[in-house]
Protein backbone atom coordinates (compact mmCIF):
# COMPACT_ATOMS: atom_id res chain seq x y z
CA UNK A 1 0.00 0.00 0.00
CA UNK A 2 1.34 3.66 -0.61
CA UNK A 3 0.02 5.86 1.90
CA UNK A 4 0.17 9.41 1.95
CA UNK A 5 -1.22 10.59 5.24
CA UNK A 6 -2.13 14.26 6.70
CA UNK A 7 -0.28 15.69 3.71
CA UNK A 8 0.96 19.43 3.10
CA UNK A 9 3.21 20.26 0.19
CA UNK A 10 4.12 23.03 -2.04
CA UNK A 11 7.54 25.23 -2.61
CA UNK A 12 7.83 27.82 -0.20
CA UNK A 13 8.08 27.30 3.46
CA UNK A 14 4.71 28.22 4.90
CA UNK A 15 2.66 28.06 1.84
CA UNK A 16 1.80 24.70 1.24
CA UNK A 17 -0.14 24.01 -1.83
CA UNK A 18 -1.60 21.35 -0.71
CA UNK A 19 -2.73 20.99 2.77
CA UNK A 20 -3.56 17.83 4.93
CA UNK A 21 -4.17 15.13 2.12
CA UNK A 22 -4.88 11.87 2.74
CA UNK A 23 -4.73 9.27 -0.11
CA UNK A 24 -4.35 5.17 -1.04
CA UNK A 25 -3.36 3.24 -3.18
CA UNK A 26 -3.61 -0.66 -3.16
CA UNK A 27 -1.36 -2.88 -5.08
CA UNK A 28 -3.63 -3.73 -8.14
CA UNK A 29 -5.78 -0.74 -8.29
CA UNK A 30 -5.52 2.25 -10.28
CA UNK A 31 -6.73 5.50 -8.61
CA UNK A 32 -7.86 8.36 -10.07
CA UNK A 33 -7.00 11.98 -9.52
CA UNK A 34 -8.52 14.47 -11.25
CA UNK A 35 -9.08 18.38 -10.78
CA UNK A 36 -9.05 21.41 -12.49
CA UNK A 37 -5.16 23.07 -13.57
CA UNK A 38 -3.79 24.92 -10.52
CA UNK A 39 -5.01 22.61 -7.71
CA UNK A 40 -1.48 20.47 -6.50
CA UNK A 41 -2.50 18.00 -8.79
CA UNK A 42 1.31 17.45 -9.83
CA UNK A 43 2.78 18.38 -6.71
CA UNK A 44 1.08 15.45 -5.17
CA UNK A 45 2.65 13.29 -7.67
CA UNK A 46 5.73 14.40 -7.06
CA UNK A 47 5.17 14.01 -2.94
CA UNK A 48 3.83 10.27 -3.91
CA UNK A 49 6.57 9.12 -6.37
CA UNK A 50 9.32 10.61 -3.35
CA UNK A 51 10.32 13.54 -5.55
CA UNK A 52 9.37 15.82 -3.41
CA UNK A 53 9.36 16.10 0.20
CA UNK A 54 6.37 17.31 1.80
CA UNK A 55 6.33 20.12 4.53
CA UNK A 56 4.18 18.15 6.63
CA UNK A 57 2.60 14.32 7.06
CA UNK A 58 4.08 11.32 5.65
CA UNK A 59 4.45 8.98 2.84
CA UNK A 60 4.59 5.32 3.92
CA UNK A 61 5.17 2.35 1.19
CA UNK A 62 4.71 -1.12 2.00
CA UNK A 63 5.22 -0.41 5.35
CA UNK A 64 8.51 1.32 5.24
CA UNK A 65 8.39 5.11 6.38
CA UNK A 66 9.46 7.31 3.51
CA UNK A 67 12.71 9.25 5.33
CA UNK A 68 14.19 11.03 2.32
CA UNK A 69 13.34 11.86 -1.18
CA UNK A 70 15.15 11.83 -4.63
CA UNK A 71 18.76 10.62 -4.25
CA UNK A 72 18.13 10.30 -0.77
CA UNK A 73 15.40 8.11 -0.78
CA UNK A 74 15.75 4.64 2.00
CA UNK A 75 17.46 2.00 -0.13
CA UNK A 76 14.68 0.12 0.06
CA UNK A 77 12.39 2.46 -1.43
CA UNK A 78 14.70 3.09 -4.23
CA UNK A 79 12.66 1.46 -6.66
CA UNK A 80 9.64 1.37 -5.06
CA UNK A 81 7.70 4.17 -7.68
CA UNK A 82 7.74 4.96 -10.93
CA UNK A 83 6.64 7.71 -12.80
CA UNK A 84 5.36 8.86 -16.01
CA UNK A 85 5.61 12.59 -16.94
CA UNK A 86 2.92 14.33 -19.19
CA UNK A 87 5.67 15.86 -21.94
CA UNK A 88 7.83 13.29 -23.15
CA UNK A 89 10.33 15.35 -24.88
CA UNK A 90 11.09 17.02 -21.29
CA UNK A 91 11.49 14.42 -19.36
CA UNK A 92 14.23 12.50 -21.57
CA UNK A 93 18.17 13.10 -22.50
CA UNK A 94 17.86 14.23 -26.27
CA UNK A 95 21.11 12.51 -26.54
CA UNK A 96 20.08 9.37 -25.86
CA UNK A 97 18.78 6.32 -28.36
CA UNK A 98 15.28 5.18 -27.36
CA UNK A 99 16.80 1.64 -26.15
CA UNK A 100 19.78 3.54 -23.65
CA UNK A 101 16.35 6.00 -22.14
CA UNK A 102 14.38 2.60 -21.43
CA UNK A 103 18.14 1.61 -20.03
CA UNK A 104 19.05 4.47 -18.01
CA UNK A 105 17.12 3.03 -14.60
CA UNK A 106 19.00 -0.51 -15.59
CA UNK A 107 22.70 1.16 -16.00
CA UNK A 108 22.21 2.75 -12.74
CA UNK A 109 21.42 -0.01 -10.80
CA UNK A 110 23.90 -1.85 -12.39
CA UNK A 111 26.37 0.17 -11.36
CA UNK A 112 27.09 -1.85 -8.43
CA UNK A 113 27.31 -4.81 -10.31
CA UNK A 114 30.10 -6.41 -12.45
CA UNK A 115 29.47 -4.24 -15.85
CA UNK A 116 30.13 -6.96 -18.59
CA UNK A 117 27.74 -9.69 -17.34
CA UNK A 118 25.04 -6.68 -16.82
CA UNK A 119 25.36 -4.97 -20.51
CA UNK A 120 23.68 -8.69 -22.14
CA UNK A 121 21.25 -8.81 -19.69
CA UNK A 122 20.04 -5.37 -20.04
CA UNK A 123 19.76 -5.41 -24.09
CA UNK A 124 17.99 -8.49 -23.34
CA UNK A 125 15.62 -6.60 -20.48
CA UNK A 126 14.99 -3.68 -23.01
CA UNK A 127 13.78 -6.16 -25.32
CA UNK A 128 11.75 -7.23 -23.32
CA UNK A 129 10.29 -4.17 -22.42
CA UNK A 130 10.14 -2.68 -25.58
CA UNK A 131 8.15 -5.22 -26.51
CA UNK A 132 5.43 -4.62 -23.84
CA UNK A 133 5.11 -1.11 -24.93
CA UNK A 134 4.79 -2.04 -28.59
CA UNK A 135 8.05 -0.45 -29.91
CA UNK A 136 9.46 -2.06 -32.78
CA UNK A 137 13.15 -2.72 -33.21
CA UNK A 138 14.14 -0.16 -35.58
CA UNK A 139 12.64 2.79 -33.39
CA UNK A 140 14.90 1.76 -30.70
CA UNK A 141 17.72 3.04 -32.77
CA UNK A 142 16.42 6.44 -33.00
CA UNK A 143 16.92 9.59 -30.66
CA UNK A 144 14.01 11.72 -29.33
CA UNK A 145 13.87 13.88 -32.58
CA UNK A 146 13.30 11.01 -34.93
CA UNK A 147 10.23 10.09 -33.43
CA UNK A 148 6.97 10.91 -32.52
CA UNK A 149 5.26 12.38 -28.96
CA UNK A 150 3.35 8.95 -28.75
CA UNK A 151 6.14 7.06 -29.53
CA UNK A 152 8.59 9.23 -27.14
CA UNK A 153 5.99 8.57 -24.46
CA UNK A 154 6.02 4.44 -24.90
CA UNK A 155 9.61 4.56 -24.39
CA UNK A 156 9.45 6.51 -21.35
CA UNK A 157 6.61 4.23 -19.87
CA UNK A 158 9.19 1.58 -20.34
CA UNK A 159 11.63 3.79 -18.48
CA UNK A 160 9.52 3.87 -15.80
CA UNK A 161 8.70 -0.26 -15.84
CA UNK A 162 12.86 -1.15 -16.30
CA UNK A 163 13.33 -1.08 -12.43
CA UNK A 164 10.05 -3.12 -11.77
CA UNK A 165 8.64 -0.29 -9.59
CA UNK A 166 5.67 -1.69 -7.00
CA UNK A 167 3.66 1.82 -7.55
CA UNK A 168 3.75 3.76 -10.94
CA UNK A 169 2.37 7.84 -10.82
CA UNK A 170 1.21 8.69 -14.19
CA UNK A 171 1.05 12.69 -14.10
CA UNK A 172 -1.26 13.45 -17.11
CA UNK A 173 1.12 10.60 -18.79
CA UNK A 174 -1.75 10.50 -22.20
CA UNK A 175 -2.59 14.81 -21.95
CA UNK A 176 -0.55 15.62 -25.11
CA UNK A 177 -0.81 12.20 -27.56
CA UNK A 178 -3.62 10.96 -29.62
CA UNK A 179 -6.69 8.71 -28.66
CA UNK A 180 -5.24 5.62 -30.30
CA UNK A 181 -2.18 5.90 -27.96
CA UNK A 182 -3.38 7.24 -25.13
CA UNK A 183 -5.91 3.49 -25.30
CA UNK A 184 -2.52 1.82 -26.22
CA UNK A 185 -0.50 3.35 -22.94
CA UNK A 186 -3.60 3.06 -20.61
CA UNK A 187 -3.90 -0.68 -21.93
CA UNK A 188 -0.20 -1.37 -21.38
CA UNK A 189 -0.37 -0.27 -17.77
CA UNK A 190 -3.69 -2.01 -17.30
CA UNK A 191 -1.80 -5.10 -18.07
CA UNK A 192 0.49 -4.66 -15.44
CA UNK A 193 -2.11 -3.77 -12.87
CA UNK A 194 -4.24 -7.10 -13.82
CA UNK A 195 -0.93 -9.05 -13.23
CA UNK A 196 -0.59 -7.67 -9.45
CA UNK A 197 2.27 -6.24 -10.09
CA UNK A 198 1.18 -2.09 -9.88
CA UNK A 199 -0.34 -0.01 -8.33
CA UNK A 200 -1.11 3.03 -10.56
CA UNK A 201 -1.89 7.00 -9.19
CA UNK A 202 -3.77 8.00 -12.70
CA UNK A 203 -3.51 11.72 -12.90
CA UNK A 204 -5.58 13.65 -15.34
CA UNK A 205 -7.85 16.69 -16.08
CA UNK A 206 -9.71 14.30 -18.51
CA UNK A 207 -12.56 13.22 -16.27
CA UNK A 208 -14.35 10.65 -19.11
CA UNK A 209 -10.35 9.02 -19.13
CA UNK A 210 -10.38 7.82 -15.52
CA UNK A 211 -14.24 7.36 -15.70
CA UNK A 212 -12.99 4.22 -17.80
CA UNK A 213 -9.49 4.18 -16.61
CA UNK A 214 -9.92 3.99 -13.10
CA UNK A 215 -11.21 1.73 -10.20
CA UNK A 216 -12.03 4.80 -8.09
CA UNK A 217 -11.53 8.85 -8.85
CA UNK A 218 -10.58 11.28 -6.21
CA UNK A 219 -10.90 14.88 -7.03
CA UNK A 220 -8.63 16.90 -6.13
CA UNK A 221 -9.71 20.79 -4.35
CA UNK A 222 -12.75 18.57 -2.90
CA UNK A 223 -12.22 15.60 -0.94
CA UNK A 224 -8.02 15.37 -0.36
CA UNK A 225 -7.10 18.68 0.18
CA UNK A 226 -8.04 20.04 3.92
CA UNK A 227 -9.62 22.79 4.66
CA UNK A 228 -6.62 25.80 4.99
CA UNK B 1 -24.66 24.51 -50.69
CA UNK B 2 -23.12 27.78 -50.83
CA UNK B 3 -20.25 27.54 -53.65
CA UNK B 4 -16.90 26.39 -52.60
CA UNK B 5 -14.00 29.24 -51.46
CA UNK B 6 -11.20 26.65 -51.48
CA UNK B 7 -11.59 24.12 -53.57
CA UNK B 8 -8.86 21.27 -53.46
CA UNK B 9 -8.26 18.25 -55.72
CA UNK B 10 -6.35 15.30 -55.91
CA UNK B 11 -3.12 17.01 -53.92
CA UNK B 12 -0.18 15.06 -53.23
CA UNK B 13 2.66 15.73 -51.46
CA UNK B 14 6.48 13.81 -51.56
CA UNK B 15 9.45 14.36 -49.53
CA UNK B 16 12.56 12.56 -51.68
CA UNK B 17 14.66 11.47 -48.51
CA UNK B 18 17.91 11.10 -50.79
CA UNK B 19 20.43 8.34 -50.61
CA UNK B 20 19.81 6.86 -46.95
CA UNK B 21 20.83 3.53 -48.12
CA UNK B 22 18.38 2.47 -44.88
CA UNK B 23 15.38 3.90 -46.66
CA UNK B 24 16.12 3.37 -50.12
CA UNK B 25 17.76 5.04 -52.59
CA UNK B 26 15.60 7.64 -54.65
CA UNK B 27 12.46 6.57 -52.19
CA UNK B 28 9.89 9.13 -51.22
CA UNK B 29 8.09 10.46 -48.01
CA UNK B 30 4.34 10.03 -49.07
CA UNK B 31 3.10 12.78 -46.77
CA UNK B 32 -0.34 13.41 -48.65
CA UNK B 33 -1.96 11.48 -51.49
CA UNK B 34 -4.40 12.47 -53.79
CA UNK B 35 -6.12 14.87 -51.06
CA UNK B 36 -9.18 16.04 -52.22
CA UNK B 37 -11.69 18.62 -50.13
CA UNK B 38 -13.56 21.71 -50.71
CA UNK B 39 -13.99 24.67 -47.82
CA UNK B 40 -17.21 26.41 -48.23
CA UNK B 41 -18.03 29.88 -46.74
CA UNK B 42 -19.45 29.48 -43.26
CA UNK B 43 -18.40 26.16 -42.76
CA UNK B 44 -16.02 24.28 -40.51
CA UNK B 45 -14.13 21.05 -42.01
CA UNK B 46 -12.66 19.41 -39.28
CA UNK B 47 -9.34 17.00 -40.79
CA UNK B 48 -8.36 13.92 -38.13
CA UNK B 49 -5.92 11.90 -38.28
CA UNK B 50 -3.18 10.36 -35.80
CA UNK B 51 -0.15 11.50 -35.43
CA UNK B 52 2.01 11.53 -38.37
CA UNK B 53 -0.80 11.07 -40.60
CA UNK B 54 0.39 14.24 -42.93
CA UNK B 55 -2.64 16.94 -41.86
CA UNK B 56 -0.14 19.23 -40.56
CA UNK B 57 2.35 18.95 -44.20
CA UNK B 58 -1.95 19.89 -45.91
CA UNK B 59 -1.84 23.33 -44.52
CA UNK B 60 1.74 24.02 -45.03
CA UNK B 61 0.98 22.79 -48.85
CA UNK B 62 -1.89 25.05 -49.10
CA UNK B 63 0.40 28.13 -48.03
CA UNK B 64 3.36 26.99 -49.78
CA UNK B 65 5.18 27.00 -46.89
CA UNK B 66 7.00 23.78 -47.28
CA UNK B 67 10.67 23.50 -48.00
CA UNK B 68 11.72 23.70 -51.51
CA UNK B 69 12.52 19.86 -51.83
CA UNK B 70 8.84 19.02 -51.50
CA UNK B 71 7.25 18.07 -54.68
CA UNK B 72 3.59 18.96 -54.92
CA UNK B 73 1.01 18.25 -57.39
CA UNK B 74 -3.25 18.79 -57.85
CA UNK B 75 -5.22 21.77 -57.88
CA UNK B 76 -6.19 24.33 -54.67
CA UNK B 77 -8.29 26.56 -56.60
CA UNK B 78 -9.49 30.10 -54.47
CA UNK B 79 -12.33 30.89 -55.63
CA UNK B 80 -13.67 33.53 -53.37
CA UNK B 81 -13.81 37.24 -54.38
CA UNK B 82 -10.88 38.58 -56.32
CA UNK B 83 -9.57 36.69 -59.42
CA UNK B 84 -9.30 32.76 -58.94
CA UNK B 85 -5.99 31.52 -57.78
CA UNK B 86 -4.38 27.87 -58.13
CA UNK B 87 -2.69 27.80 -54.46
CA UNK B 88 0.04 25.25 -56.04
CA UNK B 89 1.07 27.07 -58.89
CA UNK B 90 0.51 30.71 -58.25
CA UNK B 91 4.06 32.62 -58.14
CA UNK B 92 5.46 33.84 -55.25
CA UNK B 93 4.86 37.32 -55.54
CA UNK B 94 1.17 36.74 -56.13
CA UNK B 95 0.85 34.74 -53.10
CA UNK B 96 2.61 37.24 -50.47
CA UNK B 97 0.89 40.01 -51.71
CA UNK B 98 -2.67 39.12 -52.05
CA UNK B 99 -2.77 35.77 -50.64
CA UNK B 100 -1.48 34.66 -47.25
CA UNK B 101 -3.02 36.84 -44.73
CA UNK B 102 -5.36 38.11 -47.06
CA UNK B 103 -7.27 35.51 -48.68
CA UNK B 104 -6.10 32.90 -47.18
CA UNK B 105 -4.99 33.21 -43.01
CA UNK B 106 -3.02 30.46 -40.97
CA UNK B 107 -4.00 29.97 -37.37
CA UNK B 108 -0.52 28.31 -36.32
CA UNK B 109 0.11 24.93 -34.44
CA UNK B 110 1.83 26.68 -31.19
CA UNK B 111 0.44 30.00 -29.86
CA UNK B 112 3.22 30.72 -27.26
CA UNK B 113 6.32 29.95 -29.89
CA UNK B 114 4.47 32.09 -32.75
CA UNK B 115 4.58 35.15 -30.67
CA UNK B 116 8.01 37.13 -30.84
CA UNK B 117 8.07 37.27 -26.68
CA UNK B 118 10.26 40.81 -26.65
CA UNK B 119 7.08 42.82 -27.92
CA UNK B 120 3.70 43.69 -26.80
CA UNK B 121 1.06 41.62 -28.23
CA UNK B 122 -0.64 44.74 -29.47
CA UNK B 123 2.76 46.18 -31.28
CA UNK B 124 2.56 42.75 -33.00
CA UNK B 125 -1.43 42.82 -34.11
CA UNK B 126 -0.69 46.14 -34.63
CA UNK B 127 2.15 46.17 -37.11
CA UNK B 128 -0.05 43.20 -38.88
CA UNK B 129 -2.75 45.35 -39.64
CA UNK B 130 -0.36 47.99 -40.75
CA UNK B 131 0.52 45.93 -43.22
CA UNK B 132 -2.37 43.76 -44.33
CA UNK B 133 -4.97 47.27 -44.88
CA UNK B 134 -2.80 50.42 -44.66
CA UNK B 135 -4.68 53.38 -44.52
CA UNK B 136 -7.17 52.67 -41.24
CA UNK B 137 -6.42 53.55 -37.51
CA UNK B 138 -3.94 50.87 -36.77
CA UNK B 139 -5.35 50.73 -32.60
CA UNK B 140 -8.30 51.04 -33.28
CA UNK B 141 -8.83 47.93 -35.47
CA UNK B 142 -6.30 46.01 -33.29
CA UNK B 143 -9.21 46.77 -30.42
CA UNK B 144 -11.98 45.40 -32.60
CA UNK B 145 -9.87 42.13 -33.45
CA UNK B 146 -9.02 41.78 -29.76
CA UNK B 147 -13.24 42.56 -28.76
CA UNK B 148 -14.28 39.71 -31.53
CA UNK B 149 -11.97 37.02 -30.37
CA UNK B 150 -12.99 37.63 -27.04
CA UNK B 151 -9.88 39.38 -25.70
CA UNK B 152 -10.11 42.76 -23.95
CA UNK B 153 -8.25 45.64 -25.40
CA UNK B 154 -6.44 45.91 -22.17
CA UNK B 155 -4.93 42.82 -22.32
CA UNK B 156 -3.08 43.81 -25.80
CA UNK B 157 -0.95 45.40 -23.80
CA UNK B 158 0.89 42.55 -22.59
CA UNK B 159 3.37 40.65 -23.49
CA UNK B 160 3.35 37.23 -24.37
CA UNK B 161 4.72 35.63 -21.12
CA UNK B 162 1.92 37.56 -19.01
CA UNK B 163 -1.05 35.48 -20.92
CA UNK B 164 -2.44 32.61 -20.64
CA UNK B 165 -2.26 29.88 -23.00
CA UNK B 166 -5.87 30.37 -24.27
CA UNK B 167 -5.37 34.37 -24.46
CA UNK B 168 -2.43 33.57 -26.66
CA UNK B 169 -4.43 31.49 -28.99
CA UNK B 170 -6.75 34.13 -29.03
CA UNK B 171 -4.26 36.65 -30.09
CA UNK B 172 -3.15 34.10 -32.84
CA UNK B 173 -6.58 33.85 -34.02
CA UNK B 174 -6.72 37.85 -33.86
CA UNK B 175 -3.64 38.15 -35.80
CA UNK B 176 -5.19 35.59 -38.52
CA UNK B 177 -8.14 37.30 -38.61
CA UNK B 178 -6.53 41.53 -39.24
CA UNK B 179 -6.54 40.44 -42.97
CA UNK B 180 -10.06 39.59 -43.22
CA UNK B 181 -9.38 36.22 -44.79
CA UNK B 182 -12.06 34.38 -46.62
CA UNK B 183 -10.54 30.90 -45.97
CA UNK B 184 -8.77 30.13 -42.16
CA UNK B 185 -6.59 27.82 -41.79
CA UNK B 186 -6.32 26.02 -37.84
CA UNK B 187 -3.38 23.75 -37.95
CA UNK B 188 -3.72 21.83 -34.56
CA UNK B 189 -4.72 25.47 -32.53
CA UNK B 190 -6.03 22.91 -29.27
CA UNK B 191 -2.72 21.04 -29.22
CA UNK B 192 -1.44 21.06 -25.24
CA UNK B 193 -4.36 23.07 -24.03
CA UNK B 194 -6.60 21.47 -21.67
CA UNK B 195 -9.91 20.50 -22.29
CA UNK B 196 -12.16 23.60 -21.18
CA UNK B 197 -9.78 25.75 -23.32
CA UNK B 198 -10.28 23.12 -26.09
CA UNK B 199 -13.39 23.81 -26.05
CA UNK B 200 -13.58 27.79 -26.44
CA UNK B 201 -10.49 27.38 -29.16
CA UNK B 202 -13.30 25.58 -30.90
CA UNK B 203 -16.08 27.91 -30.33
CA UNK B 204 -14.36 30.83 -31.50
CA UNK B 205 -13.65 28.49 -34.75
CA UNK B 206 -17.10 27.78 -35.53
CA UNK B 207 -17.51 31.84 -34.34
CA UNK B 208 -15.04 32.90 -37.27
CA UNK B 209 -17.17 30.42 -39.65
CA UNK B 210 -20.33 32.03 -38.60
CA UNK B 211 -19.08 35.44 -39.70
CA UNK B 212 -18.22 33.74 -43.10
CA UNK B 213 -14.94 32.30 -43.49
CA UNK B 214 -14.61 28.76 -44.39
CA UNK B 215 -12.15 27.18 -41.91
CA UNK B 216 -10.32 23.78 -42.08
CA UNK B 217 -9.40 22.61 -38.25
CA UNK B 218 -6.63 20.44 -38.85
CA UNK B 219 -6.75 18.03 -35.18
CA UNK B 220 -5.64 15.11 -33.49
CA UNK B 221 -8.53 15.57 -30.82
CA UNK B 222 -11.50 13.54 -31.99
CA UNK B 223 -12.84 13.67 -28.34
CA UNK B 224 -13.38 17.20 -28.41
CA UNK B 225 -15.01 17.09 -31.35
CA UNK B 226 -17.49 14.34 -30.22
CA UNK B 227 -18.43 16.08 -27.19
CA UNK B 228 -18.94 19.38 -28.74
CA UNK B 229 -21.61 18.40 -31.46
CA UNK B 230 -22.45 21.68 -33.75
CA UNK B 231 -18.90 23.13 -33.78
CA UNK B 232 -18.02 21.32 -36.81
CA UNK B 233 -19.99 20.86 -39.73
CA UNK B 234 -18.21 18.36 -42.01
CA UNK B 235 -15.53 15.82 -41.17
CA UNK B 236 -12.38 14.41 -43.25
CA UNK B 237 -10.53 11.49 -41.58
CA UNK B 238 -6.95 10.63 -42.83
CA UNK B 239 -5.14 7.56 -42.37
CA UNK B 240 -1.14 7.31 -43.73
CA UNK B 241 -1.03 10.28 -46.37
CA UNK B 242 -4.62 9.73 -47.58
CA UNK B 243 -8.66 10.59 -46.44
CA UNK B 244 -10.15 7.55 -46.24
CA UNK B 245 -13.23 9.14 -44.98
CA UNK B 246 -15.41 12.12 -45.39
CA UNK B 247 -18.75 13.60 -44.81
CA UNK B 248 -21.22 15.85 -42.90
CA UNK B 249 -19.49 15.64 -38.82
CA UNK B 250 -22.70 13.81 -36.89
CA UNK B 251 -23.47 11.10 -39.57
CA UNK B 252 -19.50 9.92 -39.79
CA UNK B 253 -19.14 10.15 -35.65
CA UNK B 254 -22.56 8.41 -35.39
CA UNK B 255 -22.03 5.85 -37.93
CA UNK B 256 -18.50 5.87 -39.47
CA UNK B 257 -18.12 3.72 -42.89
CA UNK B 258 -14.70 3.27 -42.72
CA UNK B 259 -13.16 0.29 -40.60
CA UNK B 260 -10.54 2.52 -39.28
CA UNK B 261 -12.79 5.60 -38.36
CA UNK B 262 -14.76 2.96 -36.41
CA UNK B 263 -11.48 2.21 -34.87
CA UNK B 264 -10.45 6.08 -33.95
CA UNK B 265 -13.68 6.37 -32.23
CA UNK B 266 -13.16 3.03 -30.51
CA UNK B 267 -10.27 4.33 -28.86
CA UNK B 268 -11.57 7.30 -26.98
CA UNK B 269 -12.60 6.85 -23.30
CA UNK B 270 -16.24 6.76 -24.27
CA UNK B 271 -15.52 4.50 -27.11
CA UNK B 272 -13.92 2.02 -24.48
CA UNK B 273 -10.41 3.05 -24.97
CA UNK B 274 -9.84 -0.12 -27.38
CA UNK B 275 -5.95 0.48 -28.85
CA UNK B 276 -5.75 0.12 -32.29
CA UNK B 277 -3.25 -2.81 -32.94
CA UNK B 278 -0.17 -2.20 -34.42
CA UNK B 279 0.89 1.10 -35.20
CA UNK B 280 0.51 3.41 -38.28
CA UNK B 281 2.64 2.46 -41.23
CA UNK B 282 5.74 4.48 -42.24
CA UNK B 283 4.95 7.20 -45.17
CA UNK B 284 8.47 6.05 -47.37
CA UNK B 285 7.11 2.72 -47.26
CA UNK B 286 3.46 2.35 -48.26
CA UNK B 287 1.38 -1.00 -48.95
CA UNK B 288 0.12 -1.39 -52.20
CA UNK B 289 -3.04 -1.57 -50.90
CA UNK B 290 -5.19 -0.02 -48.34
CA UNK B 291 -2.49 0.69 -45.81
CA UNK B 292 -5.25 0.61 -43.11
CA UNK B 293 -5.98 -2.92 -43.83
CA UNK B 294 -2.77 -3.98 -44.04
CA UNK B 295 -2.70 -3.51 -40.47
CA UNK B 296 -5.65 -4.80 -39.73
CA UNK B 297 -6.07 -8.30 -42.29
CA UNK B 298 -8.65 -9.17 -39.85
CA UNK B 299 -10.97 -6.17 -40.12
CA UNK B 300 -13.98 -6.35 -42.97
CA UNK B 301 -13.88 -4.38 -46.24
CA UNK B 302 -15.01 -0.70 -46.46
CA UNK B 303 -18.05 -1.38 -48.90
CA UNK B 304 -15.58 -2.77 -51.30
CA UNK B 305 -12.94 -0.56 -52.70
CA UNK B 306 -12.06 2.46 -54.76
CA UNK B 307 -14.12 5.40 -53.95
CA UNK B 308 -17.36 4.81 -52.48
CA UNK B 309 -20.25 6.89 -52.15
CA UNK B 310 -22.48 6.00 -49.32
CA UNK B 311 -24.87 8.41 -50.03
CA UNK B 312 -24.67 11.47 -51.94
CA UNK B 313 -22.24 13.81 -49.42
CA UNK B 314 -20.59 10.59 -47.74
CA UNK B 315 -17.90 8.82 -49.19
CA UNK B 316 -14.63 6.23 -48.38
CA UNK B 317 -11.77 5.28 -49.94
CA UNK B 318 -10.34 1.96 -49.67
CA UNK B 319 -8.40 0.26 -51.79
CA UNK B 320 -8.46 -3.61 -51.92
CA UNK B 321 -5.00 -5.19 -50.86
CA UNK B 322 -3.20 -5.73 -54.55
CA UNK B 323 -5.67 -4.11 -56.47
CA UNK B 324 -5.14 -1.07 -58.47
CA UNK B 325 -5.07 2.45 -56.95
CA UNK B 326 -8.34 4.19 -56.83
Amino acid sequence: MLTLTGVDAGYEPGRPVLRGVDLRVAPGEVVGLSGPSGTGKTTLARVAALLLAPQRGTVEIDGVGASGVRYARDPRLRTAVGMVFQSPRRSVDARLRLRDVIAEPLRLRGLATAARAGATARTERVAELAGRVGLTADLLDRRPHEVSDGQLQRACLARSLASGPRYLVCDEMTAMLDASTTAALVGVVGAEVRAGRLGVLAISHDDALLDVWADRVVALGAAVAGPA
Amino acid sequence: MTAPALTVSDLSVRFPTGQRASRGAGSAVHAATDVSFALRPGRVLALVGESGCGKSVLAAALLRLLPADAVVTGRALLSTDGPAVDLLTAPGRVLRRTVRGRRVALVPQSAATALTPVRTVRAQLEETVGELTPGVDRRQRADELAIRVGLAPADLDRHPHELSGGMAQRVVTALALAGDPEVVLADEPTAGLDRPLVDRTLRLLREVADAGCAVLLITHDLGALQRSPGLVDDLAVMYASRLVETGPAGAVLAAPAHDYTRALLGALPAGGLVPIPGSPPALTDLPPGCAWHARRPDSGPCDGGGTVHVDGLRATRCRPPGGAPC
